[in-house]
């Protein structure tokens, strides 16, 4: 079940860093965007993983959601991403079926799911802004990391509330 | 399959040249200091300087070159002037297009530039159509020189430069042998960018040290085939095996233009009894020019009516750096061809609207 999300990325909307480790459960749970823009909502209850695909996308699934995104090789190889087909919120997805496509000035790559699942958020930002691809295809950049390092861990957060 | 080099093979992998396989060749599609886009945008602004040696260069002699090369093209050689060249095809018995050229008539030979692609081809052809001509001539494949293309506002002071002449009355679409850098070369004004520009036929021992030294010229930069489809794509100018092919005749292809005038009355060339009545006649298909919303259009893409009856495919397409827009050419049925007609194309699906312009879709600048 997912609840109200408060996300933040460039286009203000929080974005869960990628590959951050170890942030505690979150009392609201998240849904997480990225460059390429999707996030899946998928079955299993992984822990801060990030994997990839043949295909040059990466998942990254935290509490059950994923962000999907493509690879920087993949960003590379395509050259400035000129036009982003953002993934249709709430659509299901079978893994390896098509969520969306990426085009450059020479080609156009489709993207295809890592896994099951429901497109619960989609990146629209880049539909005005695709070369955002290009400038963080894997990196945490759509937020600053420096937030999160000022929030507090469990304990702290404990000590604040104990004294109550 | 062993990919063959052109002369300058070392010097692009040297400047990170990113080599892909086309139509035999290993050649660069970009380089590393500068993406398909920016490379585009920089050719538009300022020079790119191509290697386009896998082109097939041909030099056809003897007496009767001329009466040869009409059953063989649609252009009016005999009218030609000295050291101008003409864009032309190669017809077959149908008026089908085996390729497109550039035909450059000298007073002692023809000068002709075909594709890379089609190059085997093209040799078959000709050399069975010099076996059943009775005439004199003669037919040598140019494999002894480079062939670099310098394209963008800046390439004439570069070239001026570098072979130290006044190059202001040399214009469009003619030829002429400068001596650059102690190398004769055979440079024609022409291009495949719609820009103003070069292609500079170069002794292959001094293709490298010539293009070293355009590359000194400020805004002098190397491109490769990425930006070269996308530049041609805006210029409105067709790419052998995408929007022309053996089933093409030039009257449906758009380029009526290029049949001259003598040879509409004449015929003479080989499919002419097909071609000709077209010009009058009319066609079932015509080659468009599209400016596609939403997601770019690519080759193969099924063009709509209103009505959402299929009528024509997109041969070449995608976002025109120039424009910001999304550009495609295309075939659609007769009727569906005029300016501002308003269409839709179909795109992973989705129909997307389009509508028919004029080409080229980013205005020529040719020095006419």
């Amino acid at each position: 079940m997912t609840f109200t999300t408060t996300l933040r990325n460039v286009s203000s909307k929080i974005v869960i860093l990628n590959g951050y480790r170890g942030y505690t459960r979150p009392a609201i749970k998240i849904n997480n965007i990225t460059k390429f823009g999707s996030s899946l909502s998928i079955f299993s209850r992984q822990y801060g993983t990030k994997k990839y695909t043949k295909d040059h996308e990466w998942i990254s699934v935290d509490n059950g959601v994923g962000i999907v995104g493509i690879t920087d090789f993949a960003q590379t190889a395509l050259g400035d991403v000129v036009f982003v087909e953002v993934p249709e919120v709430g659509k299901i997805v079978e893994k390896s079926g098509f969520i969306g496509a990426v085009e450059s000035v020479k080609a156009a790559s489709d993207i295809y799911a890592p896994v099951s699942g429901k497109i619960t958020e989609s990146n629209n930002k880049l539909s005005d802004e695709p070369g955002l691809i290009n400038k963080y295809p894997e990196s945490d950049e759509l937020s600053d990391p420096k937030e999160l390092d000022k929030l507090l861990d469990e304990t702290a957060y404990k000590e604040i509330t104990s004294t109550h | 399959m062993l990919l063959k080099k052109t002369p300058l093979y070392d010097f692009h992998v040297e400047k990170g040249g990113k080599m892909v396989s086309f139509a035999g060749w290993s050649m660069p599609v970009q380089y590393s200091n500068l993406g398909v886009l920016a490379s585009h945008l920089h050719t538009r602004e300022n020079a790119s300087l191509f290697d386009v040696s896998h082109m097939l260069q041909l030099r056809l002699s003897g007496r009767d070159r001329i009466s040869f090369l009409e059953k063989l093209v649609v252009a009016d050689i005999e009218e030609l002037p000295f050291g101008s060249s003409t864009l032309s095809v190669f017809t077959n018995e149908n008026g089908g297009i085996i390729d497109d050229t550039v035909i450059c008539k000298h007073e002692d030979y023809i000068h002709i530039v075909s594709n890379a692609a089609c190059a085997d081809k093209d040799l078959t052809h000709i050399r069975e159509e010099m076996k059943k001509f009775r005439g004199d001539v003669d037919l040598k494949v140019i494999d002894d020189h480079a062939l670099l293309a310098l394209q963008g506002p800046k390439a004439v002071s570069a070239l001026q430069e570098l072979c130290g002449k006044d190059l202001a009355d040399f214009k469009f679409m003619t030829a002429r042998q400068l001596n650059i850098k102690s190398s004769d070369c055979h440079v024609t004004r022409s291009g495949y960018t719609g820009e103003d520009g070069f292609e500079i036929g170069i002794p292959s021992s001094a293709s490298v040290q010539i293009a070293n030294f355009l590359l000194k010229y400020p805004g002098v930069q190397l491109a490769g085939l990425g930006a070269r489809d996308s530049l041609r794509l805006e210029a409105g100018l067709c790419l052998y095996g995408h929007d022309l092919d053996d089933t093409t005749t030039p009257v449906e292809a758009g380029l009526t233009w290029t049949i001259g005038k003598r040879r509409r009355n004449e015929g003479g060339f080989l499919g002419a009894e097909h071609v000709l009545p077209q010009i009058k006649g009319g066609v079932t298909r015509r080659r468009v020019g599209l400016i596609v919303e939403g997601a770019p259009a690519r080759e193969n893409a099924e063009i709509y009516n209103n009505e959402n009856e299929l009528i024509g495919n997109i041969t070449s397409g995608g976002p025109s750096p120039s424009l910001q827009k999304n550009v495609a050419m295309g075939y659609v049925k007769q009727g569906y061809h005029k300016s501002s007609t308003k269409l839709q194309v179909k795109v992973r699906n989705r129909m997307q609207k389009a509508q028919v312009v004029k080409m080229p879709f980013v205005p020529t600048r040719y020095h006419k």
